[in-house]
């Protein structure tokens, strides 16, 4: 498998996805696809029993280890095994992670745009789940691709109770090559694009839970001594070269606002503390000087 | 006249009216054909929340300036800083009534 590198776990942190475009070869896409062929005349509910039947897409209990989860040999069973998806899984949640449940999400011409929300419930976790989407086939602008607010995800908000935000700044849709896998944090906020095409658009989500600790489970060999002292903030040279993973962990997004953009860095610096168990890891201060509690004990 | 309100519900970086938007959302009382699509613009229609206001806009509500709960200082969650606008059109003419 290929391993996540540090930057592209610092990625994860600081804006809640991960887009691997064209990694699952096209004999793969093409055998998935010709399996959701629809029979002439069969409607919704007789063709997921026959998906489930066939186990194209089967029915899984929540708790399933991911291993035991789809039939060898099926098209999914080859997509989680492309050597790219296998490494982010394992970089991520770990490979003993569980499928939570997963839907095959099928997107006919028309409709309208799916609010914007996060999924599941409230969820005031450290640990994260991702939430892992295939796309078998190309997919354009004009077929309403999942919609997505980078650096929404460390946000503590309920489900469908963000709905009333129509439009963020630096918000994106999902325009990708056939083959792309994109993982999302469980608290993304996104939502389904209306399709306005003439073909129907398939995305296959699968959600993985961690089953043992997160830590380190990535390809660490760039990653910096802990320990290091910090680098200068605000009174710095603009042009002095930024440690990769600073860099990417201080990056705001446009629609922050000024002073919780701040505490979207704190958030950030905790759940890099946590992926890789280096409790005293701080970029700029900002956790080091509200926690520093000397004056009070005296 | 049958009155009918235009919505225009911005979100701004900080508590000032002058700062940039970074959120935004619209609905209109007289358009039964087209509800407003989830991520339809990348771009806002004003850059400032002031600049609805020099647009005719008419502010009605904005978020209150309230203290941080114990234990909840560091927590994000929802956006702070809305600001809720309106116009008010003749639902006959689909002209916007300026008192």
């Amino acid at each position: 498998m290929k391993k996540l590198n540090s930057a592209e776990m610092a990625t994860f942190v600081a804006r809640g996805f991960l887009r691997l475009d064209a990694v699952v070869p096209e004999a793969i896409n093409d055998a998935f696809l010709n399996e959701l062929t629809a029979v002439a005349g069969e409607s919704a509910a007789p063709r997921m029993q026959r998906l489930m039947q066939d186990g194209v897409v089967p029915q899984v209990a929540p708790g399933t280890a991911l291993p035991d989860a789809y039939p060898e040999g099926s098209a999914l069973a080859n997509m989680l095994a492309v050597p790219e998806v296998a490494g982010a899984v394992e970089s991520l949640v770990g490979s003993n992670c569980v499928v939570d449940h997963h839907f095959l999400h099928t997107t006919t011409p028309g409709g309208t745009a799916q609010h914007t929300h996060q999924d599941s419930t409230i969820d005031p976790r450290t640990a994260f789940d991702v939430q892992l989407f295939y796309f078998p086939h190309n997919v354009d602008a004009s077929m309403g691709g999942t919609r997505f607010v980078p650096g929404t995800h460390l946000r503590i908000v309920s489900e469908m109770g963000i709905a009333r935000y129509q439009n963020l700044r630096g918000q994106q849709r999902i325009v990708c090559p056939a083959g792309t896998v994109v993982f999302f944090h469980h608290g993304l906020w996104h939502g389904a694009g209306a399709n306005r095409s003439d073909a129907t658009r398939y995305v296959c989500k699968i959600r993985l839970c961690p089953s043992e600790a997160q830590r380190r489970r990535w390809d660490t060999s760039d990653l910096p001594d802990a320990g290091a002292l910090q680098a200068p903030v605000f009174w710095c040279d603009p042009e002095a070269p930024q440690q990769p993973v600073e860099r990417i962990l201080t990056t705001p997004e446009p629609w922050f606002e000024q002073d919780t953009g701040r505490l979207e860095l704190m958030n950030r610096i905790r759940l890099w503390r946590y992926l890789t168990g280096d409790e005293q890891y701080d970029i700029g201060y900002w956790m080091t000087r509200v926690e520093n509690e000397h004056a009070s004990i005296g | 006249m049958a009155l009918r309100q235009k919505l225009l519900i911005l979100y701004l970086s900080n508590s000032a009216l002058d700062s940039p938007v970074v959120g935004w959302a619209r609905h209109d009382g007289l358009d039964h054909a087209s509800p407003p699509e989830p991520g339809a613009d990348d771009e806002p229609a004003y850059a400032r929340g002031v600049d609805a206001l020099r647009d005719g806009w008419r502010l009605i509500q904005a978020s209150p300036l309230t203290a941080h709960p114990p234990g909840s200082e560091f927590t994000t969650a929802y956006l702070k800083y809305e600001f809720l606008f309106e116009k008010l059109v003749d639902s006959a003419e689909g002209e916007e009534i300026r008192p």
